[in-house]
């Protein structure tokens, strides 16, 4: 019965599933006989704890919709509602808004991992491509569901966002009004934000996840040397730096993750509002369509690109500073997307690249943390300089990387992983 | 790569004691997703117990309170109510001395209730849910010779006074009696009357 | 190379900012939510001073008297005034929006959550800092919060407070350090002009009582995850010292 060729159990309850279902098969394609890099570091942890925060968004997620009401008369209440009334409804709400935050951390660190060895560069393109629009249905994801506790921020926040859309030359007064479904923010606009949180971008997220994977498993692993292990195999086909992700990953996998929600639950125990970065003080106060709180900045992790949109402050070409700030926020997303095409280096890992390509990653990602801090701040004078400084900076990390890593002298990548 | 030197011993006892471990954790992370399906404060402030006042409740009329979103009713019977529910003949009722644990044990009398004169009833049916009429007075004449009850109009099960059901009814159980007590003029439906 | 940018990279996770103070208001405190009587204090003197006008729309009476442990009928008899709530209700107060607007020139705001949009100081210091000014329709002012609405209800413990000249320990803007005293002489200075029913150092205990227990109200759960979070913590550290070894096993095969 079945494919002959696939992979089947000798008998038993196993082997009748494997007639009807590939089962054996799949666990020996991904797990048992998925051979991935001896040489994986610290770095290599993050793709899984990326995982790990996705299923508990998910689950937590689910069990917050049981009692959270997506009107605007009820959101903000209803949220009071799970952290007081509802047995452990503090502890769901915190796993969900910390998990938000915990996967951005991670999602950060699994690109720079990314950056630092070249993941992106052939043959991994797509992986890539997926991993990068993950990415933006994450910013989406998180963007919208940070208008469902119906705070000051959560209010002031997606107007703020929203109104970028209006800098778009034309048609931007009659989109922001589609997007809203109403003059100004309203439960309408609440309404739609919900079901696209809970069950559009969750569908997308979780489908692209899939194709990231099987993207992955296609042409197997990158490691920190940049090495192809399938180069070198012994005489059964294994690659010699091989290693059976099951069992040697998963049981490494397994303390990378108790170090992680041993981290987790300190924060979802001792610090759920990330002293006012991860839970802002002014979303403990009401929506108020007629009041702004002194100081909006976005959740942290925005801040970068919100700092790029605010440096700004001239116009170009015949376009208003406005619209403009929205192009250069919107470029510095896309420019990720063209990345494995601007990498013209002929090695892959940065510990084979030459200087010019580690100084150039070195100060991207400074430039990155200075937005990232710069957008959490009011504007000044000054501060507006050092935001253009690194948004010029962040823009030439790409835009010059045909020319660097052509450049440069790179050193011999060796034969077989190091370490 | 080598398998020389494993201690297939120490490495079994290490998987059963991650598995072991993990296992508790997982049952760990299910409690509170488990427990937060229990009725919430809300829920359970709702489902607080009831005051009503049953001093102005004249002999032989019914009245209606709500306690967890369904009536009860507090009648009270007159002496002929109270004579005529006792003269039913036994054998007319499918359980006349209220073996099914349908009420709390202090009201566990032949009238059903705490006093001969004051029944309390949650007033849903015992077959599908409806909830009753109230038939007080022999000339309803819900069956011959009608002792006075409740008759259900959804599929025809009649009680009487003290809420037992009658044979050859679609209803299997008496009325169910909710936990109540008094407190001067007042009756407090959903607390039992040892507690506070 | 790689850990230097590790390192910096590390540091966009905002961990640093935490414990930064919440603005520059001239007191501060911190909440002691294991201090029982202090919270039963400061949830009565809140509904005999506060409730009136300030409800604590997400509280309920049941769930402060079990996180304070306070019986019911205690509760019941001392802590609610109107017949239309119940022990199990949240504490609403008897006052109409529109009336509060009329009196004061705005609704007095719920103030469940005020300790999280505020902060514990900025509570404790406003309870402070009200201070005499005529020119007020209610006669007062607050250095915390100018041209606020609310009268200092609780003038009849901490008696008048006013503006005034003097002496003081504590180095405030524009004060001059006399050399002699080692005092700071300063004007803008509050201080009680005419005594009211308690002395100062015992007002200062009302007004950590009342803040202590909006702290408590702002987020009651922290006495769960306070209880909970040890447990979860050496349950998780077990978990990964046993992954650990299993790793370690493991991974002798690796050469």
């Amino acid at each position: 019965m079945g494919n002959p060729n696939k992979a089947k159990a000798e008998s038993g309850f196993m082997r009748w599933v494997d007639d009807r279902f590939p089962a054996t098969q799949m666990i020996q394609e991904h797990l048992t006989q998925y051979y991935a890099p001896k040489n994986f570091n610290f770095f290599y942890i993050f793709g899984v704890l990326a995982m790990v925060v996705l299923v508990n968004q998910i689950l937590t997620g689910v069990w917050l919709t049981m009692s959270y009401n997506p009107s605007a008369e009820g959101a903000f209440a209803s949220v009071e509602y799970i952290m007081r009334d509802v047995e452990f409804g503090w502890l769901i709400r915190y796993m969900h808004s910390t998990g938000a935050t915990a996967f951005f951390v991670v999602i950060y660190m699994h690109m720079f991992r990314a950056l630092m060895y070249g993941s992106y560069k052939a043959p991994r393109e797509l992986i890539w491509i997926f991993g990068m629009t993950i990415y933006l249905a994450l910013m989406a994801e998180a963007f919208m569901g940070y208008l469902l506790p119906w705070g000051q921020m959560s209010y002031w926040g997606a107007q703020v966002i929203i109104s970028l859309f209006s800098a778009i030359p034309v048609i931007g007064g009659d989109l922001t009004q589609w997007i809203r479904g109403d003059f100004l923010i309203s439960g309408i606009t609440l309404n739609r934000f919900f079901a696209l949180h809970v069950v559009a971008l969750p569908i997308v997220i979780l489908a692209l996840v899939v194709l990231h994977i099987i993207a992955l498993h296609e042409v197997g692993s990158n490691n920190p040397d940049g090495v192809n292990i399938k180069a070198k195999k012994d005489e059964t086909g294994k690659p010699l730096d091989g290693i059976p992700f099951h069992p040697y990953y998963t049981v490494k996998d397994l303390v990378g993750i108790a170090i992680f929600l041993f981290v987790f639950a300190v924060v979802i125990f001792y610090f759920p509002e990330g002293g006012g970065y991860f839970l802002e003080k002014p979303n403990f106060e009401p929506a108020n369509p007629l009041v702004t709180p002194d100081h909006i900045a976005p959740v942290w992790y925005f801040t970068p690109f919100y700092a790029i949109l605010r440096a700004i402050t001239f116009s170009l070409f015949g376009l208003d500073a406005k619209f403009l700030g929205v192009l250069f926020m919107g470029g510095a997303i896309a420019v990720l997307f063209v990345l494995p095409w601007l990498d013209r280096s002929p090695v892959l890992s940065i510990r084979y690249k030459g200087w010019m390509s580690k100084v150039a990653l070195a100060v991207f990602a400074i430039s990155f943390i200075i937005l990232g801090i710069l957008g959490a701040l009011p504007t000044t004078a000054a501060r507006t300089v050092v935001a253009q400084i690194c948004t010029a900076l962040y823009f030439a990390f790409f835009l010059l990387m045909p020319i660097y890593t052509r450049l440069e002298k790179t050193k011999p990548v060796p034969e077989r992983v190091t370490g | 790569m080598a398998d020389n030197g494993v201690n297939k011993g120490r490495r079994r006892f290490l998987v059963g004691a991650t598995t072991v471990v993990g296992a508790v954790g997982a049952v760990g992370v299910a409690v509170p997703f488990v427990a937060s399906w229990q009725p919430s404060a809300r829920a359970r402030a709702a489902g607080a117990p009831v005051r009503a006042d049953i001093s102005k409740l004249e002999a032989g009329q019914r009245m209606t309170v709500e306690w967890r979103g369904r009536p009860i009713w507090v009648i009270n019977r007159t002496p002929e109510m109270i004579e005529r529910t006792l003269g039913i003949e036994p054998e007319l009722l499918a359980d006349p001395d209220s073996s099914v644990p349908q009420q709390p044990a202090y009201a566990d009398s032949e009238l059903r209730s705490i006093r001969p004169e004051i029944g309390v009833l949650i007033g849903i049916c015992t077959h599908l849910g409806c909830s009753p009429l109230y038939r007080p007075e022999p000339e309803a004449a819900v069956t011959d010779n009608w002792p006075g009850g409740f008759f259900c109009p959804c599929h025809g099960s009649y009680f009487d006074l003290a809420g037992r059901v009658f044979v050859n009814v679609p209803a299997p159980t008496n009325l169910e009696v909710p936990p109540y007590r008094f407190e001067g003029d007042d009756i407090i439906v959903g607390e039992d009357e040892e507690a506070a | 190379m790689k850990k230097q940018l590790f390192a910096l990279l590390f540091a966009l996770m905002p961990f640093t900012a935490w414990g930064a103070p919440a603005g520059d208001v001239p007191h501060s405190m911190t909440p002691d939510l294991q201090d029982q009587e202090s919270l039963q204090r400061g949830m009565q003197l809140y509904v005999n001073y506060c409730m009136g006008c300030h409800s604590l729309e997400h509280q309920r009476f049941a769930r402060a008297a079990e996180d304070l442990g306070m019986p019911q009928d205690l509760v019941e008899d001392n802590l609610i005034f109107s017949s239309s709530l119940a022990f199990n209700d949240q504490m609403h107060n008897a006052m109409q929006n529109e009336d509060g607007e009329n009196w004061f020139g705005a609704a007095p705001p719920d103030l469940t959550l005020r300790s999280r949009v505020r902060g514990n100081d900025w509570i404790y210091s406003y309870l402070l800092s009200f201070y005499k000014d005529p020119s007020r329709p209610s006669g007062v002012n607050n250095t915390v919060f100018e041209l606020v609405a609310m009268p200092n209800v609780l003038e009849p413990l901490q008696g008048v407070q006013e503006k005034v000249c003097a002496a003081t320990d504590h180095p405030v803007e524009g004060a001059e350090l006399d050399p002699l005293t080692g005092k700071y002489q300063a004007c803008g200075v509050l201080q009680v002009t005419q005594p009211g029913s308690m002395e100062p150092e015992e007002f200062e205990e009302v007004a950590y009582d009342l803040t202590n227990f909006l702290a408590y109200v702002g987020e009651p759960s922290k006495l769960q995850a306070q209880a909970l979070a040890p447990k979860v913590l050496i349950f998780i550290f077990i978990f990964g010292v046993i992954a650990y070894l299993l790793k370690r096993e493991y991974w002798r095969d690796v050469h």
